[in-house]
Formats: structure tokens, C-alpha cells, sequence
């Protein structure tokens, strides 16, 4: 695998120079690694992972996991009505599940009554869609691999050991 | 009559050294509260892996409280001798061949025990471990240090064995890949130690506590090596490779009467080791293998900027094959390892441990840990650049 994308996943925040320290390479190099990684269409873009809970003028930002069931059709399957969902502003992840339910759509928006509206109004308006089940998320322990609240202890190490 | 409470000291305890690290551990704690990033430490800088820890806890809950058996956990030996085998290609019955310890410490210490007369020689490879040559005074054993040569990569050579040898000697202590240098032996190395250990009837105690954090090639264990398995104890455990060192587990294996007279010791000085840290042994046995192979992969690749970085400051610097250690020397630079441990601390704020701490055939030469994370390694090695390159005051 791409030494850089291997650190890439490793899910730290290095800079492009600390990338290139620890693979060993220039950072023009590394920077070619991500222009390529980028064109093949592996790297899509750079998020920050955030706990918007502690930030009071995002906190109100509702998120919605939704259940939809939906019709496949002769010759696209899912993947029709799947991209045109995906395509919502509203909409943050979109998956294809096996199961009791077709997709899986993650959404978010400014208050209740807005996600709320966009599955009444938009979500489950859409020729194909069955039926949709939504779940309001209450709080978040866990984002993408980074604890919220409940982190690991700071290091108690002693400085020098044996 | 004198009230100092030191007359009551045993006098081969009074005689023990210091710990040279101790010294730089006090020097270092004076530090706290400023920006210190410290290369000296001896242990992973991974937490133990949450499966291991929750394990830990489901047994809590469960009420495993209790005492086990004095050699260990039926379970957790079955699993040791499979996990052995697997990894090391040398087969141990569970049942009488298999002790589990409280640290690879004091699996050490109850080999000494068991196998040394006062007045035995035992020879180890230097630089070492910092309790081996204690352990060895502790038992009223003589100890016979044998050097290891940057020229070798920190290797131990037969020849440096053969060179050292004397009458008497009856133990050979093996500590590959090696704290503090990171040297180990390939199989052609250890074939010609292993020859010599037969000639002249050692028995070996082999300590591969860093074999899992071997980065090329493959680890071999001295004790696969024919006619080797009936001459050495296997001693191994948990710290380094599953990031569990507070647990304080080990294990050693080998030939039953050994093991058995380990025990003897074992049951009358510790009875057994945690059952907590036991349970947690057997969950990093059964499920913890990608959490190695993932650390591993960690410290190979900080090896690689650490060694590079090194050299590219002029700190001649080998490649440890194996550990979390790299072990520069720091001639070029003009200074004693421990000027340049003391100095470096005190000017750049980066904590190293002098060489000599490892015994006297580590002088000139300094320690770096590279279990810590990219960034500060970048940082504290920039920093030893800026170190090297100031003038000397």
C-alpha cells in the first residue's frame, strides 16, 4: 500500500512535513503522493473530526439516522434512487445495507422540525421509496474512531524506566 | 554500639550499585513542568489494548478473586505453550513445562535462584538490561560480562564469548533482540553461540521479551536450535509486545526439573501471579495478535525516522533489528554519554539515558526509546540537531 496513505489511515494529524519525515521522504514528494492519491479518486477531501456538543452555536445541529426501504429497479437495482438520496445537502452518508431495510441515510440539519420536513417533504416523497424509519441521535460517544468525553486517562509513564 | 539503621543491611545488598538510571531519573523529575519529551523510557507508549483491559474487568466482575495455581492458569499455560510453539517453533507441556510469572523479572530471579550456587559464574552480554548483573549479585553468583561491539550491530559473537569464558561458568543469560542496543543474533550467530554453549555445558536462560518487535527477518529463539531445548529456559511475557508492563506478567518454559525448581521458589516467594493479570494474559493470547502486528508496524516506522534522523545529525546510529531502542553513538559530538545525556536534558529538553547505565561497555554511547509519537520524535530529534550543532559551553 502508499506509504502515505498507510499513515493516512493510522487516523493522526500529521502535517505534509511530518508525513514526509516519518515515511522518509521530501514533502514534494509526499505532496505527489496525494496529488495521485487524490486523482485516483482514494483521497476525496480532508474533515475535521469535531464534538460540536461543546461548541454552542453548532450545538443545536439535529442528526438522523434513517431507515428507508426502497423499490429496485430493472437494470440499476438500487443505485438510481441510492445516488439521487445521497445527492440531499441533508444528507452526510448514504449506505446500501443488507437486511430488514435498503439504505441506510445518516442526516443532519438545523432543528428537529428540518430533518423532520426533509424526510416528510423530500425523503420519502420520492417515487420508489417505501417507507422510511427515523432515529433521532441523542448524544455521541464515539466519532470515527476519537472518543468524546470519556477519553483515556493522560499518560502516567514514568519519564525514565529501565 | 552504632544506631545507624544501614547495619542491619546485608552486605551484598549494600554492595549493589546505584542504578545509573535511577540518577538520571532524579535529574529528570527535577524537570517537571517544563516541555521535557522524554526518549527514556523502558516501555511501550500504547495503552493495553481494550479487549485486553475489558477481559481484565469481565473476570473482575465475575469474582476471579482468588489464588491460582502456583505454576499458573491451566488455561492461560495451554495457550502459552500453543502461542510458544506457534512463534517460536519449540514445543513445552503445559502441564510441568510452563510457569507463569510475575514479570519476566522475576522469572529471571527464580532461575538465578534455582540454578546458581553462591560462587557460580554467569555470564551475560553487555551492555544489558539493568538488573541482570543484580540479579546475578543477589544470588551470590559471580556475573561475567561478555561485550557486545557496535562494529556487530550489538550482536553477541561466540568469539566475545569464547574470549570471556572461564572456569566456572555455568549460566549463560541471552537477552536478543536487546535493552538497551537493540542488537539481536540471526540464526547462523546464534547456531555458533548455541554450539559453544553445549561445549562447555551452560545452560541458558533466554530472555526474548522484545522478540515480537523484531522489524527484519525473522526472530529465532536459541531454544529451537537442536540439542538446545534441554539446555535452556525460555523466558517470555507480556509487556512489550501486547503494551502491558504494569500487569507484571511473564512466563518461563523448559525441561520439567527446571521449571519445578523454579516453582519451588515461585511458591514459597510470590505463591502466584494476579489472577487479573492472568485473564488478560489469555484474552491478548486468544485476541490480541492485531494489536501487535499494528504496534509493530508503528515502531518500525518510527525506527526508520529515529536511525535516519540520527545519522543524518551525526550520531553514528545501527539499525536495531529488534525493540522500541536505538542506541547512537554520541563520540562524534566530543562529549562523555553522560555530558551529552545531562547536557541535552538541560539545554533541549530532551531526556536520553547515558549508555553507561548499561554497564561499563555502553559508554559513549546513549539510548533512545522511539516508543512516542511521530510528532514528538520529529520534534526532540530536531532538537538534538540544534544540541549537537551549538557550541559547547
Amino acid at each position: 500500500m502508499n506509504p502515505v496513505l498507510k499513515l493516512l489511515l493510522e487516523g493522526g494529524s500529521l502535517t505534509t512535513a511530518q508525513i514526509a519525515q516519518v515515511a522518509g521522504f521530501s514533502v514534494s514528494e509526499v505532496e505527489q503522493h496525494l496529488e495521485q492519491l487524490k486523482k485516483d479518486k482514494i483521497l476525496l477531501g480532508w474533515r475535521p473530526v469535531l464534538d460540536l456538543s461543546r461548541e454552542a452555536a453548532a450545538a443545536a445541529t439535529v442528526r438522523a439516522v434513517i431507515e428507508v426501504k426502497i423499490s429496485p429497479e430493472r437494470g440499476g437495482g438500487f443505485n438510481r434512487l441510492a445516488e439521487r438520496l445521497a445527492r440531499f445537502d441533508e444528507v452526510e452518508s448514504c449506505y446500501l445495507m443488507s437486511g430488514g431495510y435498503d439504505l441506510l441515510v445518516f442526516v443532519k440539519g438545523a432543528s428537529l422540525q428540518k430533518v423532520a420536513g426533509f424526510v416528510s417533504e423530500k425523503l420519502s416523497t420520492i417515487e420508489g421509496v417505501l417507507s422510511t424509519s427515523t432515529h433521532f441521535m441523542l448524544r455521541c460517544y464515539k466519532d470515527q474512531g476519537f472518543l468524546l468525553d470519556v477519553g483515556e486517562a493522560t499518560t502516567t509513564r514514568l519519564n525514565v524506566a529501565p | 554500639m552504632s544506631n545507624d539503621p544501614k547495619r542491619w543491611v546485608a552486605g551484598h545488598v549494600a554492595a549493589l550499585p546505584k542504578s545509573g538510571i535511577r540518577d538520571f531519573f532524579e535529574l529528570v523529575a527535577k524537570m517537571k513542568g517544563q516541555d521535557v519529551i522524554s526518549l527514556g523510557v523502558g516501555e511501550p507508549d500504547f495503552v493495553t489494548p481494550w479487549n485486553i483491559r475489558e477481559a481484565a474487568i469481565f473476570a473482575l466482575e465475575r469474582g476471579k478473586t482468588y489464588y491460582t495455581s502456583n505454576l499458573g492458569m491451566i488455561e492461560l499455560r495451554r495457550a502459552i505453550s500453543t502461542y510458544v510453539t506457534e512463534h517460536f517453533g519449540v514445543d513445552y507441556r503445559p502441564e510441568d513445562q510452563v510457569i507463569v510469572t510475575v514479570g519476566v523479572s522475576e522469572a529471571l530471579d527464580l532461575a538465578l535462584r534455582a540454578f546458581c550456587n553462591p560462587g557460580d559464574k554467569v555470564m551475560f552480554h553487555q551492555p544489558c538490561y539493568v538488573s541482570y548483573h543484580p540479579s546475578i549479585s543477589l544470588v551470590h553468583a559471580q556475573g561475567v560480562a561478555v561485550p557486545t561491539f557496535a562494529k556487530d550491530n550489538f550482536a553477541l559473537t561466540a568469539e566475545a564469548l569464547r574470549a570471556a569464558w572461564q572456569p566456572g561458568c555455568k549460566v549463560l543469560m541471552l537477552n536478543l533482540p536487546c535493552n538497551p542496543t537493540g542488537g539481536t543474533c540471526d540464526r547462523i550467530q546464534l547456531e555458533a553461540i548455541a554450539a559453544f554453549c553445549r561445549e562447555k555445558d551452560l545452560l541458558v536462560l533466554s530472555d526474548e521479551i522484545y522478540s515480537e518487535l523484531t522489524f527484519e527477518g525473522t526472530h529465532t529463539s536459541i531454544a529451537s536450535l537442536p540439542g538446545m531445548a534441554e539446555r535452556t529456559v525460555f523466558l517470555h511475557g507480556f509487556s512489550k509486545a501486547f503494551a502491558m508492563t504494569g500487569w507484571r506478567l511473564g512466563y518461563a518454559c523448559g525441561p520439567a526439573a527446571l521449571i519445578d525448581a523454579m516453582m519451588k521458589v515461585h511458591q514459597y516467594t510470590m505463591l502466584c501471579a494476579s489472577i487479573i493479570a492472568q485473564e488478560a494474559a489469555l484474552e491478548a493470547l486468544t485476541r490480541g495478535w492485531d494489536s501487535v502486528l499494528m504496534m509493530r508496524e508503528q515502531y518500525h516506522r518510527r525506527r526508520d525516522l529515529v536511525v535516519r534522523r540520527f545519522n543524518e545529525i551525526g550520531l553514528k546510529c545501527h539499525s536495531p533489528r529488534g525493540s522500541f531502542y536505538a542506541f547512537p553513538s554520541v563520540a562524534a559530538t566530543g562529549r562523555n554519554e553522560k555530558d551529552f545525556a545531562s547536557g541535552l536534558l538541560l539545554e533541549q529538553k530532551v531526556a536520553v539515558v547515558p549508555g553507561s547505565a548499561f554497564g561499563e561497555n555502553g559508554v559513549g554511547h546513549v539510548r533512545a526509546c522511539f516508543a512516542t509519537s511521530y510528532e514528538q520524535l520529529i520534534v526532540a530529534c530536531d532538537r538534538i540537531e540544534r544540541f549537537v550543532q551549538a557550541p559547547q559551553k
